[in-house]
């Protein structure tokens, strides 16, 4: 293997594209992953192909009102049904309490998050009963028999309306999550009302902005502005968006021995399990946690949820097993969505393009429960990406009646650069530029800089940067400026527009375990607590270990999936974490399994360890000479005992990895270890995005002809599996971009858009057949393969790639929002500015 | 207003702090009469009868004979048994997806004839005496994939994969009318399947890869 971890950075500008997979036997190849044959011929088990003797069937009644109380509930008549076998009230489910994981991290209770079945619900669909009996006919109509008498409480769907003068308030506490005072992480409830003369702008389209609870600024901004050639300031709204997962969630538990088995598809196995115990107020070794596929998540599945919840303890009241399916409509109220953002951006330019100062004003929805943290991301991202050398951030997240969010692929950093791009495309535009050339001039490099002055002083900054290569790189792949000469623009009704966007977006955390059993036969058996989320990092980051083992991937087996098939300690995959953090910890297990080997060479063959080597299934003396298959070293390492066959653990990894090789103990040469790896920076992944569209002013429709997402990810591990990542998490964002909304009454506070054909996702039609993908693959100095994550950050690209493009075909006054659709283009375009209410919400 | 009856009513709530009592249904029908319909009983599916144990719907159930993967078996359906249901839950096929169970997404594609169609919108006594082959079937009885499972293993096609049973039965059936696509005309052909995680480029790909593979076979 090479040694990458030396890698050294000269100056980003010398860093040149690489080949994928030069100076590696398994890293930077393509293969095809262990589960693919199970998913190509329908074996691949999702939570609802598990069945258990005898198990039941659940339904929920869901609140049909967006707040008020459960009043009374009879469910005589539903009980007295044959085959109803029970039901499940709030009053039965566990309620807020402290809980301490078995990590000894104390977690506090928190009495505004979500409960199982909800007593007072929050939003239009929350869960407040649930029902099981023999099939889900039976359950349905248990349900239409019981009375649940509800009072009806005020409420509010709209964060801008919540925040006018007598407005009704989301919740009795109040409307805006306010942040407590450092140190403290958590908000509290406040009720905040702007005034009359605040609204006033409103008329002139203009977002307004009263009190914002939260703000930061660095740099002069008021001399920035002064400095500026050009001045805009723009008012702009994201739409909320499902993540929709296509495998609607369920959940299958039973109980045997006291122990709860639970099926169900996460993006966490080892971390799914401290959840489901917080939850249900038990202890973690008495949790077996079953997750082998999972049908998509997008951030909606990171750990444990109220659907895990409900079949537990229906399963243990009844004594039976129970499984829970939810419906498609459920799965929109349920099924979590990504936070809308309105925005009032002031953004200065230098004649050059250069940005000189960007003032950000936000309106952030945290719908029912909780704050969210996308108002912050949105900030963060946007002073990397763009790198104002003076900004202020102001932002108040309200409460809403309406269901509750979660992060979504690119949390505030997808709604960061919806806002910001549309703005950087108009100014290209007003100062006769490039756009490429514009994004240039502002593009971060090396080690830049984000975010407000830290508590030390010093702003935080990145491992590495290189997007200015990936924008020269896809400009000439894109033919960049073949197309912006090629005339005319327009013929007859269709009108052609060119968009360029950057992207960014975390790319990893750190400190996770890696554990692997050099088995007797001489097998490599690599165990994977991280979710199979399907964009197979979860297997693709072992490819670290085994490249450090010289070990063919034959010879390797991957187990995961099940809590009982003793799992380290394993990042979610989630927040493009994985392909980072889960590459450290291969690499590091690889070493340590690598020492290990050596050593047991040694005590067996005499000499020292160092004076050993590991290829091709051996450790054998260097430059020739004794030595022993992995086989005979396993089985040397059960003889030794101690660290070498998992009767001693290395004391640096995790408790619940501790665990996982005390089961191990015995069964060959067990091997674990934690990422210690330091990292000056914080890793983020960047990306430039190129579209072409062509519109119809006719009709309104257009079509997108052209994609290609050119990214700066570090290594490529696994080219196929990285190009289904920037391609499918571009369409994530084009989605937001081409049509996806939600719609709600706000008389009633009811949603009128809950199935796949009112708020449908993209289908093939509506993306280009071949869009393109490509890498830099220049390795992160700052981590040992070199590799980041690239789940989070085409999101905004790929939804502002389109957003600019359609500006540059149609003009600066067709769209305040997103989408843009044929209703959105015809009228605009014909009325010479935006028509739609840029924010209403939920329209 | 003791109860909540009209939907003008309904909407005074946000303003008054006084309080209404309603009942779930009538809410339900003040709803629908304002134009959205909040509906309780989405999936309507049934337990296995070998379960033994009857609910309300246990009753009316006959014996067929279905011819599934080339194989007859005998199945005792319901009049309004859904054939994704008999599929999932009666004969154990648990390949077939549903990921919407109403005609909107086609995970739970399945050839009936050669003929793609979404089985949770076809009723299983419609089928009896027709051959319904699902993503099980495709492969030879000595484990040989079909070409385009083939086509998507060497490929790397999907991600989660949960769509991908109702693509590749969509595009075997669909390669059947048109042996030689173009990436359009296949992407027509799979267009009645949506796939969430959408690197629909590399689903082409598989799905290509696939047909030349069949053109060859
Ligand atoms: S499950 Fe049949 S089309 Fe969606
Ligand atoms: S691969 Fe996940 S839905 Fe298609």
């Amino acid at each position: 293997m090479t040694e990458m971890a030396a890698v050294e950075i000269a100056k980003a500008e010398d860093q040149k594209p690489r080949p994928f997979g030069a100076g590696y036997k398994l890293i930077g190849k393509d293969y095809s992953t262990n589960d693919l044959v199970a998913k190509v011929t329908g074996t691949a088990k999702y939570a609802e192909d598990f069945r258990a003797e005898g198990m039941l069937f659940c339904r929920l009644a869901l609140s049909p009102m967006p707040h008020g109380r459960v009043k009374r509930i009879n469910a005589e008549k539903a009980l007295a049904m044959p085959g109803v076998r029970g039901i499940l009230t709030p009053d039965e489910v566990p309620g807020h309490a402290n809980y301490v994981n078995d990590n000894g991290t104390m977690i506090k209770a928190d009495r505004f998050s979500e409960l199982a079945l909800a007593d007072e619900p929050m939003y239009q669909g929350e869960p407040i009963l649930a029902v099981a009996a023999v099939d889900e006919l039976t359950c349905a109509e248990a349900i239409e028999q019981i009375e649940i008498e509800m009072e009806p409480l005020p409420f509010n769907t709209d964060p801008l309306d919540s925040l006018r003068p007598g407005s009704a308030n989301a919740r009795e506490e109040g409307n805006v999550w306010v942040p407590n005072a450092a140190p403290s992480r958590d908000s509290h409830l406040e009720a905040v009302k702007w005034t009359d003369d605040d609204f006033a702008v409103e008329k002139e389209g203009k977002m307004p902005m009263g009190h914002a609870p939260e703000e930061w600024s660095y740099g002069d901004v008021d001399a920035g502005f002064r400095n500026a050639a050009l001045v805009l300031d723009e008012t702009f709204s994201t739409e909320d968006v499902s993540h929709q997962c296509l495998e609607p969630r369920t959940t299958m538990a039973y109980w045997q021995n006291g122990k709860l088995y639970l099926y169900t598809g996460t993006q966490s196995t080892m971390q799914t399990v401290p959840a489901i115990a917080r939850w249900m107020h038990m202890p973690e070794d008495k949790v077996v946690f079953v997750s082998e596929y999972t049908g998509g998540g997008f951030g909606s599945k990171i750990t444990g949820a109220q659907t895990l919840v409900i079949p537990a303890l229906l399963s243990k009241k009844l004594n039976a097993p129970v499984m829970m399916r939810i419906s498609r409509e459920e799965e929109h109220f349920i099924g979590r969505a990504r936070p809308g953002i309105r925005a009032r951006t002031k953004v200065g330019f230098a004649r050059d393009g250069r940005i000189t100062a960007l003032d950000m004003f936000l309106v952030s929805d945290a719908g029912s429960y909780g704050s969210n943290g996308d108002g912050g991301a949105c900030a963060q991202i946007t002073s990397l990406l763009y790198q104002p050398p003076a900004m202020r951030w102001r932002n108040i997240t309200v409460a809403t009646n309406t269901l509750p969010r979660s992060a979504q692929s690119a949390p505030g950093g997808m709604q960061a650069i919806a806002i910001v791009e549309p703005i950087l495309s108009k100014a290209a535009r007003k100062l006769g530029l490039d756009q490429v050339a514009l994004r240039r001039v502002n593009c971060p490099e090396g080690k830049a800089e984000f975010g407000p002055p830290r508590p030390d002083g010093k702003r935080g900054y990145v491992t590495s940067c290189f997007l200015k290569q990936a924008l020269d790189e896809g400009a000439r792949q894109f033919n960049w400026d073949a197309r912006v000469a090629r005339q005319p623009k327009r013929v007859g009704s269709k009108v052609r527009g060119l968009g360029v966007a950057l992207s960014t977006y975390h790319g990893g955390t750190s400190g996770f375990d890696g554990l692997l059993v050099v088995t007797p036969e001489g097998r490599v058996q690599i165990y994977s607590g991280i979710g199979n989320l399907g964009t197979e990092a979860f297997i693709d980051v072992h490819r670290a270990a085994a490249e450090v083992l010289d070990v063919p991937w034959e010879a390797v087996d991957i187990i995961w999936g099940d809590t009982s098939k003793n799992l380290p300690y394993s990042c979610h995959s989630g927040g493009s974490q994985t392909i980072h953090a889960m590459t450290r910890a291969g690499h590091a297990v690889g070493l340590e399994c690598v020492q290990r080997l050596k050593e047991v060479a040694a005590k067996s063959l005499g000499g020292e360890a160092a004076d050993y080597e590991v290829a091709n299934l051996r450790v054998a003396r260097k430059g020739g000479g004794a030595g022993m298959s992995f086989a005979q070293a396993a089985q040397a390492a059960i003889k030794l005992g101690g660290i070498y066959d998992g009767h001693d653990v290395n004391p640096q990894v995790n408790g619940y990895t501790k665990h996982s090789v005390a089961q191990l103990a015995g069964t060959g040469l067990v091997a674990s270890a934690r990422d210690t790896f330091p990292h000056d920076g914080d890793s983020f992944s960047f990306l430039a995005c190129f579209a072409e569209v062509e519109t119809d002013v006719e009709t309104g429709k257009y079509t997108i002809t052209d994609y290609l997402g050119y990214a700066d990810v570090g290594t490529v591990i696994h080219p196929a599996a990285l190009g289904g990542q920037i391609l499918g998490r571009s369409t994530l964002g084009i989605a937001h971009a081409i049509g996806q909304k939600w719609v709600i009454d706000p008389q009633y506070g009811v949603t009128v858009a809950e199935r796949f054909y009112q708020n449908k996702p993209p289908t093939i039609l509506d993306v280009p057949v071949d869009m393109k993908w490509n890498a830099l693959n220049i390795p992160d100095p700052e981590t040992p393969v070199g590799a980041r994550g690239c789940g989070e950050p085409p999101v905004g690209g790929g939804c502002s790639a389109i957003l600019n493009a359609l500006s540059d075909a149609l003009g600066d006054n067709i769209y305040q929002r997103v989408p843009v659709n044929c209703d959105t283009i015809l009228t605009s375009f014909e009325a010479g500015r935006p028509m739609q209410n840029p924010l209403l919400a939920h329209i | 207003m003791a109860e909540w009856e009209d939907p003008q009513g309904a909407a005074n709530s946000r303003d008054s702090a006084q309080s209404k009592t309603i009942t779930r249904r009538r809410f339900i029908l003040g709803v629908i009469a304002g134009g959205a319909a909040v509906s309780a009983a989405s999936y309507r599916f049934l337990a296995p009868p070998s379960h033994g144990r009857s609910g309300s719907s246990g009753a009316g159930e006959r014996l067929i004979t279905l011819m599934v993967n080339g194989k007859p078996r005998h199945v005792d359906v319901m009049k309004q048994e859904t054939l994704a249901f008999t599929l999932r839950y009666k004969l154990g096929l648990t390949g077939t997806k549903l990921g919407c169970d109403r005609a909107e997404c086609g995970s739970c594609t399945v050839l009936i004839d050669d003929v793609p169609s979404y089985s949770c919108s076809v009723l299983t006594h419609t089928v009896r005496g027709r051959n319904v082959t699902t993503i099980e079937g495709l492969a030879a009885p000595d484990g040989t994939l079909h070409p385009v499972q083939k086509g998507v293993v060497d490929e790397q096609g999907f991600q989660c994969a949960f769509c991908m049973p109702g693509f590749i039965m969509s595009a075997v059936g669909y390669l059947k009318k048109n042996p030689n696509p173009t990436r359009a005309e296949m992407a027509q052909g799979v267009s009645g399947n949506l796939c969430r995680c959408q690197d629909y480029t590399k689903i082409l790909d598989a799905l290509m890869r696939g047909a030349e593979y069949t053109r060859r076979a």
